[in-house]
């Protein structure tokens, strides 16, 4: 039984390094459109707000799933076509996506309005304002519940194994269709993301101690 | 692009996503019931157990919280199967395993909503005569609910999304709908939007509903 789990060893590890490659993508890219669209939600014109708004809520209300078939599927029938590992990529972007724009909506309404203002009055220009004074400031409410949010990257990559990714969950599968050893493959994989992704929960709530002094 | 939109096809299969809708309305409302219970009893059990039972059911919580929702339905349709001596169909095991999933969420909820019960109402039952189980039935559990009822009704809207995992082991909700359509008429575009529409108009609804049920039972200030 173990004996099975360490022949397929290297398998798994490429999987897992496939599993991890995906998430850390995801990660990045929504944290760089995630920022852009939230500050677009907090400080945009109108029309903008109301665009992020309804992304977020739509992104939001539908399950990561159907929104992986959405993309897979759906843009090769409109013209554009990606490799898989690309479709994967973008929809679990456009899902992260929108959790960041929530997260920073929330850390930069935790920000008095009396420290924008102050800005304000001793001149500083927008940038000025964002940079060096709401920014610091909300980064520290913003960190903890992010990273938490990783784990669900790291989770929502299990659902690529349905688009005949080999990421850790389908090089388990393959495994099983060779062996039948269901079980313990199961629960080495369990363990697997349970130790990644607890890992990062516990980095989450000893940041959110560490920032827990601060009084606003 | 080239691509002309033509709902038609949606239209004839419509019974698909529809039915489909409603098991995963039937598979949600089943999971958080059972989900409620164990949540409960766990989460009164802990607060009054020692270390080793809260070791244990902190160990349950993080383990659920952790690991990937489609291994948990892998794992108890095909895994459980092969090492216990039991049968059952893939609506059942998916009902576990969303059951068991969301008692892990709602252990966490509960749990903190028990200690959010003002320490006033358990003197004052205290104070009237009742034993520490009526003070739990009738005191601190009402309480409790009460200030829970917000984090219940985002579970729930969070497991009706969660039914869509349950199309991997072929259960027909409304995911295995758009994906059975998909298949077989290449409607894709169209089938994603109505699928799409289902699931904002039924989550926003059921959000709607359940902000209505919270105003009238929220807990008095």
């Amino acid at each position: 039984m173990l004996g099975q789990i360490l022949y397929a060893l290297p398998f798994l590890a490429q999987g897992f390094a496939l599993t991890l490659w995906v998430s850390l993508l995801v990660v990045v890219l929504s944290l760089i459109a995630g920022v852009l669209m939230g500050v677009g939600l907090v400080y945009g014109p109108v029309p903008l707000r109301w665009a992020v708004r309804i992304f977020s809520d739509t992104i939001r209300g539908i399950p990561i799933l159907v929104l992986i078939f959405f993309v897979y599927y759906g843009l090769p029938a409109v013209g554009v076509h990606l490799q898989s590992f690309w479709a994967a990529v973008l929809a679990l972007t456009l899902f992260k996506t929108a959790q960041v724009v929530e997260y920073l909506r929330g850390a930069v309404a935790s920000i008095p309005k009396g420290q924008s203002e102050a800005a304000m009055a001793i001149g500083l220009t927008f940038r000025q304002r964002l940079a060096y004074v709401i920014f610091p400031q909300a980064f520290r409410r913003f960190l903890p519940p992010w990273i938490n949010g990783v784990t669900d990257a790291v989770k929502g990559s299990a659902l690529v194994s349905l688009l005949g990714i080999t990421d850790l969950m389908q090089a388990i599968n393959q495994v099983i269709g060779r062996t039948y050893e269901a079980m313990p493959l199961y629960i080495f994989g369990a363990l697997v993301y349970f130790a990644v992704n607890y890992a990062l929960s516990l980095a989450s709530r000893r940041l959110e101690r560490r920032f827990s002094f601060i009084r606003e | 692009m080239g691509y002309a939109l033509n709902f038609n096809l949606i239209w004839r299969h419509f019974d698909k996503l529809w039915g489909g809708l409603l098991l995963s309305l039937e598979l949600a409302v089943i999971s958080i019931a059972i989900g409620i219970v164990i949540g409960l009893l766990l989460a009164v059990w802990y607060v009054s157990a020692g270390r080793m039972v809260r070791a244990g059911i902190a160990a349950y919580v993080e383990f659920i919280r952790n690991v990937p929702l489609i291994l948990l339905v892998y794992l108890v349709f095909y895994g459980l199967p092969t090492v216990v001596d039991i049968a059952y169909s893939a609506q059942t095991s998916f009902i576990a395993t969303l059951s068991l999933y969301s008692g892990a969420y709602l252990v966490e909820v509960f749990r903190s909503g028990l200690e959010a019960v003002p320490r006033g109402q358990i003197d004052a039952g205290k104070a009237i005569g009742l034993t520490p189980w009526q003070r739990l039935i009738h005191v601190r559990l009402p309480t409790m609910l009460r200030i829970t009822l917000p984090a219940l009704s985002n579970t729930f809207i969070s497991l009706f999304k969660d039914t869509s995992v349950a199309s991997v082991i072929s259960v027909p909700e409304l995911t295995y709908g758009a994906q059975w359509i998909n298949f077989n008429t290449f409607r894709i575009v169209e089938v994603y939007l109505v699928v799409t529409a289902m699931y904002l108009l039924t989550g926003y609804a059921l959000l709607f509903a359940l902000r209505l049920v919270e105003r009238r039972f929220r807990a008095a200030r």
